[in-house]
């Protein structure tokens, strides 16, 4: 009873503290985050670059500019093909792994261990192994393509390629993350219910698993889907390290081009109404993420 | 039957996730004449590949900067997020409703959005190259706070009133009681925020151009330009000194590792 009057006449003391002990991330809350984007939004609608000696209002000439501008309209679309094959392969492939795994009792840990493995290793260093094992007259995966009768396979220099490679690199990193959150959603299926599917007259285990385990790891694979799509969407590093947006842009991504022309080119103006645009599409995935999960709370 | 197509599924995608390790390990043991024999077997060349790369770059340097960057920001995050997230759970103060309404919107903000206002004020300060401009962006984790005003929500308010009723601060109340009892978040945190800052190349490739700052996947870089085409063996040797503390870290925290990383998942 005391604490329920505790709570609705808070004394002066507990307020300060609140204020002092909420303070400093209110500060830096502040300093990196509304600051920032406020400037952000201010910057897009000038032509400021940097070193100039003068900075004009453009309005929205940014944006009308980067909706017109081939490399940009091409960075968007690698963008989504990169995206559209992560997200499905990187999806199925992490449920598949957990359906087997889950079902291991003994070897469960070992599976864990290797394909989570990828997940905590550096990229940068992982990436360049990559580069010589997909190298087309050094790599072991050579061996693979000849005796397939493909002959060399430029996998990271053809045009064609270096999208779905990079995105096999990409689902590669990210499987193993996948697979866990998918083996926590399968503990949480309670068992009484795969009986009560078996006295239903469930057979098999493709019946089990669409009547039982399915529908119940739907929120799960919601989850999987939108986190999938963001990491996708957000893909750099390997771009920077393998192709720098080559072979003639064929694998300049949205994040690519947004580092070109802030970073190395030093547009700022026109920089920031990119990230503006990237920024929209991240908001975008999240309120499907808010949705999907409103949604799903009745089930 | 099926136990042996399931085993031999999940070896098969086993294979795929180890390939680049063993290949990397492989070729680092490797002279230089062997190293394109593929997986046939070759003369143990020792460790003349590390000897190399480890005299080629400064790669102890980058881990130790990869160190330094991660301690700095984990430190200030905890120290920030941790009172920030008790005064969110149990404090009633003014402007409670908008600092949490705030820190769910920036949940939504990677650094690649604020990472241009950053770049130029940093500069402006003449902070580039520093440290610090590495370590700032990261000192407010809006996630951290999150986290932990979860946890703490259900610390027990019985508690509270009577380590109040005891005299206590509450200062005292939350480094004393409160953060100890949240242990496991904040341990899954550590791990979460060591991962990714360790591996983060995007804002130290912004920030810093000196090769005696680069953490270790910007040294790599570096690493990796210098000896393009050249040797595939110290190349090798330089990626396995990169990667082996986070990866041995994992192999002695499995559970943690796993928890702490996935968490963003399983909240």
């Amino acid at each position: 009873m005391s604490l329920a009057i505790a709570a609705t006449a808070p004394d002066a003391p507990l307020l300060r503290t609140g204020h002092a002990f909420a303070a400093p991330a209110a500060l830096l809350l502040a300093l990196i985050y509304i600051v920032p984007v406020a400037v952000l939004v201010w910057l897009s609608l000038t032509d400021y670059t940097l070193g100039a000696v003068e900075t004009r209002f453009l309005g929205l000439d940014n944006f009308s500019h980067a909706l017109a501008d081939p490399v940009f309209r091409r960075s968007i679309v690698n963008t989504f093909v990169y995206v559209a094959i992560v997200l499905p392969a990187g999806v199925l492939l992490g449920l598949g792994a957990a359906l087997l795994v889950h079902r291991r009792i003994r070897s469960r840990s070992v599976w864990e261990v290797i394909y989570f493995l990828p997940v905590t290793s550096t990229l940068i260093a992982m990436a360049t192994v990559w580069q010589f094992l997909l190298h087309p007259r050094l790599g072991p995966v050579r061996e693979i393509t000849l005796a397939l009768g493909l002959g060399e396979v430029a996998f990271l220099s053809d045009p064609a390629l270096v999208l779905p490679t990079l995105a096999a690199i990409g689902i590669w990193q990210l499987v193993g993350f996948n697979m866990i959150l998918f083996l926590a959603g399968l503990s949480a299926i309670p068992r009484d219910l795969y009986e009560a599917a078996a006295l239903d007259g469930a057979a098999g285990g493709i019946d089990r698993f669409l009547r039982v385990t399915w529908p119940l790891l739907g929120p799960t694979t919601m989850f999987v889907t939108v986190t999938t799509s963001i990491t996708a969407f957000k893909v750099f590093d390997t771009v920077r390290v393998l192709t720098e947006g080559g072979p003639a842009g064929a694998s300049e991504v949205l994040l690519y081009v947004i580092y070109l022309e802030g970073f190395q080119y030093f547009r700022i103006g026109y920089a920031a109404a990119l990230t503006l645009i990237f920024l929209a599409f991240i908001l975008a995935f999240s309120i499907l993420q808010a949705a999907a999960l409103d949604r799903r709370v009745h089930y | 039957m099926r136990r042996v197509v399931s085993h031999l599924l999940l070896g098969l995608g086993a294979a795929v996730m180890l390939l680049p390790f063993v290949w990397m390990l492989l070729t680092s043991f490797r002279s230089a004449s062997a190293v394109f024999a593929g997986f046939g077997p070759s003369a143990f060349e020792g460790f003349g590949n590390y000897a190399h790369a480890l005299e080629r770059a400064p790669l102890l340097r980058f881990m130790l900067n990869g160190v330094i960057v991660c301690a700095g920001i984990l430190v200030v995050q905890l120290l920030v997020a941790i009172p920030a997230a008790y005064a969110l759970a149990k404090l009633p103060f003014r402007g409670r409703g908008v600092v949490f309404g705030l820190v769910l919107a920036a949940l939504c903000i990677p650094i690649q959005v604020p990472a241009l206002p950053l770049y130029l004020g940093l500069a402006r300060a003449g902070l580039l190259d520093t440290y610090f401009a590495m370590m700032f962006p990261f000192f407010l984790s809006v996630f951290a706070i999150f986290l932990f005003r979860q946890f703490f929500k259900s610390f027990p308010d019985e508690i509270i009133q009577a380590a109040r009723l005891d005299g206590a601060g509450e200062f005292e109340i939350v480094w004393r009681f409160v953060a100890p009892a949240a242990l496991p978040a904040i341990a899954a945190f550590s791990i979460f925020s060591v991962v990714a800052h360790w591996n983060d190349l995007y804002w130290p490739l912004i920030v810093i151009t000196e090769t005696r700052l680069a953490p270790p996947p910007l040294g790599m870089l570096y690493f990796r330009d210098a000896e393009t085409g050249s040797n595939y063996g110290a190349l090798m040797a330089g990626a396995t000194i990169i990667t082996a503390p986070l990866v041995a870290a994992f192999l002695v925290a499995r559970r943690r590792f796993i928890q702490g990383i996935t968490m963003t998942g399983l909240k």
